[in-house]
């Protein structure tokens, strides 16, 4: 019964939906102003009954109705309660639900804190995004429907996959979503404006919030996803150039480029045609991104049901949003006209060339992650483009961004001259050489990854200080404290990028890794680390049999940690995972991994020593703080004007 | 039950999990050079892993054709043929830049080229562009002006 209900509050937000796509839109032409507001009730509704939806498929999964069928087929009675519950957003079915409920979410939230935006504005946009999120209900009703019953229920269901028995489910997709579908609203944003026909400073900054909120929860949730991929993969790799990660990335990248040149609409009334063509293509690749995961075109770890219909009708949506919005810029960009002049040499150009770099970069990771199906296409060959060649082509853009970056930021707007922009930056300029040095030596001068990454990364966190000083000037400690909200969200955020590169290269550059067969009792020693297998037992989890190992590490003869690495076996799925014991330290993580036990008595036994692994997430929170910060700057808030409480965080939960 | 599944758990054939020890070359810098190759082939069989992540049988049995291929003496370049030879260039996540995927490979620095010169002259144009005269807002906007202004 439970399940009907939310079948049938899911075809009613279909049809609210197809209402507010239409009414609204139709008032904002001929200015009908009731018209007009019937979008905010109904985005209001729609969000509702998803809402009601959604639970319902909660209540199905956390009670195991196996007359469900895919509950059936992703759950089981001994699984513990959080991945019931995370297991719901597990799947297709579940994951595309999800999906519209947070589309309806940002609907809702636009229409309660869009009190500040003109009423033919907000009609607009509310019925884009209803538009959206009636293609999205067809797809699901049509093609994906989660509350499909099964004739005779079976008696117990076929378990999650075991990979996905973990914290990281139930958060990673739920904030990649809020950052893809939060996209979104930009999108909407942009069509919007195209209707009306201008675009202009106001625009700039209704439309930064959103995104600058899209942005963060993609920030936290890629970073998320990398981080468990990290600790549940057995071998530590933090980022696989996946298909499906590259999915992310790309909205992300866009993403971060649309805030910056937002901020350009917003300032100086320059790039305008430029910013809305970006908030249409970083919604197009959340799309694609949906694509790729949900067709199985290209075949990766993440999708565990793919199927070709469903594919094609993904592709229809993003044909027809993309390709409708794009016909819809090409008829209008020419009535946006730049109003601000500027030298090349400002804070105008920096943000222009990062746009170039962060453009041409999400091209390349775009270019690679199509190529092999580009290639099967055009000559029929089989190809694989993998990490080395993402590394080569892609992290070049990142060096010459990482080197202009601090430079960029402190320009002032309209004109700059290098000579002076550098005089605040030479304290960070030295010491980012010196940390180079320091680098050089410890690495033996074996590393340039090493030396070139954390110099790189030691420049943009010291830049970063060094601007809000020098925005300080003389008057010291109280002004630093009175600087607006969005100069520390940036030199947060842009710290954090700093932090996070650092991370990546000396983890590149100084893993240790050990792989040998280790006798209980008997010390090894793995870079200055003595390790002991202690014992190894079979236990008894709540759907899993795992072979716990106990090993105790130490250092110069001082215990250091005691490490429960485990080997399981999810009998339902028939599938053995790796979990890895890790010791986190802000200087080192130790990674053990056990593997089979051996003839001679010994087990296989894996470790690793990954230096300053967890500043790659570090940076990322870091990055998603200054995201925050920013965002609670009054200037930026949603309902600026409307002397309403912060709208974004609320809208976030 | 739970014998059932302690039955099961058994039944499964055990799945040896990326390099095992006996695979390790006595030599540090040939076993260096395997593991280089390894990241730069794929496993024929699965979903997007290279054959050193992968615990697949046939990854195994390829980083052991590797690893006879260094201590036999061929250079890098010439194990990673052979196996390509072998498995057809699906194997290699590094795409040899030649023939149609050059495209794949200048791809980013064309169009990196091509950005920064519409870059450059959209920021020429800037410079050189005259102020426009200031439009007069209507009464919607000045008001919304306010507004904003207000916050």
């Amino acid at each position: 019964m439970t399940a009907e209900f939310g079948h049938f509050a899911l075809i009613l937000a279909f049809a609210v939906s197809l209402f507010q796509m239409v009414v609204p839109m139709v008032g904002a032409s001929k200015g009908w102003g009731a018209w007009m507001d019937s979008a905010r009730p109904a985005a209001v509704a729609q969000f509702l009954l998803v809402g009601l939806s959604f639970a319902a498929l909660t209540v199905a999964f956390v009670t195991s109705d196996f007359s469900l069928k895919l509950v059936y087929e992703n759950s089981h009675t001994a699984k513990p309660m959080l991945y019931k519950i995370s297991g719901v957003w597990g799947n297709h079915e579940g994951s595309m639900l999800l999906w519209v409920l947070i589309l309806a979410l940002f609907g809702a939230a636009a229409a309660a804190f869009g009190d500040n935006l003109p009423p033919a504005l907000r009609a607009r946009v509310l019925a884009v995004q209803a538009a959206i999120g009636a293609a999205f209900y067809a797809f699901i009703i049509f093609t994906s429907n989660p509350f499909l019953r099964l004739a005779s229920p079976p008696f117990d269901g076929r378990d999650l996959n075991p990979l996905l028995q973990d914290p990281g489910l139930a958060f990673h997709p739920p904030f990649l979503y809020l950052g893809y579908v939060g996209l979104s609203m930009a999108f909407s944003f942009a069509v919007a404006a195209l209707i009306e026909g201008r675009v202009d400073a106001a625009w700039a900054r209704w439309v930064r919030p959103w995104t600058l909120a899209a942005w963060m929860f993609l920030t936290i949730g890629i970073a998320l996803g990398s981080w468990w991929a990290y600790y549940e993969l057995g071998w530590g790799g933090f980022w696989f150039w996946d298909p499906v990660e590259n999915a992310s990335f790309m909205p992300w990248l866009l993403a971060a480029a649309l805030l910056h040149s937002a901020i350009v609409v917003e300032k100086r009334e320059a790039l305008k045609s430029w910013t809305i063509l970006l908030a249409i293509m970083a919604f197009g690749f959340s799309m694609i991104g949906t694509f790729i995961v949900r067709s199985g075109v290209i075949t990766s770890v993440h999708s565990f049901a793919s199927d070709p219909a469903r594919g094609v009708f993904i592709l229809g949506i993003l044909v027809v949003f993309t390709g409708g919005a794009l016909t819809l810029y090409a008829a209008r960009a020419g009535q946006m006209t730049a109003k601000g002049v500027f030298a090349p040499v400002s804070r105008e150009g920096a943000l222009v060339l990062n746009n170039v770099l962060l453009a041409v970069s999400a091209f390349v990771v775009f270019i690679g992650t199509m190529w092999p199906l580009i290639a099967e296409m055009l000559w029929d060959r089989k190809l694989s483009v993998g990490p080395p060649f993402f590394n080569q082509a892609f992290t070049p853009f990142m060096i010459v961004l990482a080197i202009v970056l601090p430079l960029g930021s402190i320009m002032p707007w309209k004109r700059a001259a290098l000579s002076r922009i550098m005089r605040p930056l030479w304290g960070a300029f030295m010491l980012a050489g010196a940390v180079m040095a320091l680098v050089f030596a410890v690495s033996t001068g074996r590393s340039a990854v090493a030396v070139i990454g954390a110099g790189l990364g030691a420049w943009i966190i010291f830049g970063a200080v060094a601007e809000l000083v020098h925005r300080t000037g003389q008057s010291g400690l109280s002004r630093l404290l009175r600087l607006p909200r969005a100069d520390w969200g940036k030199a947060t955020a842009h710290a954090g990028m700093g932090v996070t590169f650092i991370g990546v290269a000396l983890l590149t550059a100084w893993q240790v890794e050990d792989i040998r067969v280790a006798q209980v009792g008997q010390p090894f020693t793995v870079g200055g680390y003595d390790i002991t297998l202690a014992s190894v037992d079979e236990v008894e989890g709540p759907n899993f049999i795992s072979t716990t190992a106990t090993m105790q590490v130490a250092r110069d003869g001082r215990p250091v940690a005691v490490l429960h690495p485990e080997k399981r076996v999810y009998p339902v799925q028939a599938m053995p995972t790796t979990e890895a014991a890790i010791d986190n330290g802000i200087f080192r993580d130790i990674y053990l991994v056990i593997g089979d036990a051996q003839a001679d008595g010994g087990w296989a036994v894996r470790t690793y020593i990954k230096p300053f692994a967890n500043w790659i997430w570090a940076g990322s929170l870091l990055m998603a703080l200054g995201g925050i910060i920013s965002l609670s700057d009054r200037r930026y808030r949603v309902a600026a004007g409307a002397r309403r409480a912060p709208a974004k965080t609320v809208a976030a939960e | 039950m739970r014998r059932l599944l302690i039955l099961l758990a058994l039944l499964l054939p055990v799945a040896a999990f990326a390099v095992q020890p006996d695979e390790v070359l006595p030599d540090a810098g040939q076993e260096a050079r395997a593991r280089e190759i390894s990241q730069k082939l794929r496993c024929p069989v699965c979903q997007g892993e290279n054959i050193d992540e992968s615990n697949a049988p046939i990854s195994r049995d390829l980083r052991l054709y590797v690893r006879e291929r260094i201590v036999a003496g061929d250079s890098n370049d010439e194990v990673i043929d052979a196996v390509v030879d072998r498995f057809g260039e699906f194997v290699l996540f590094e795409p040899r830049a030649r023939g149609g995927n050059l495209v794949l490979w200048l791809a980013g620095p064309v169009m990196a080229l091509l950005a920064l010169l519409g870059a450059w002259r959209f920021l020429r144009s800037r410079a050189t562009a005259r102020p426009e005269e200031a439009q007069a807002l209507s009464q919607a906007e000045r008001e919304r002006l306010d507004q904003i202004m207000r916050d």
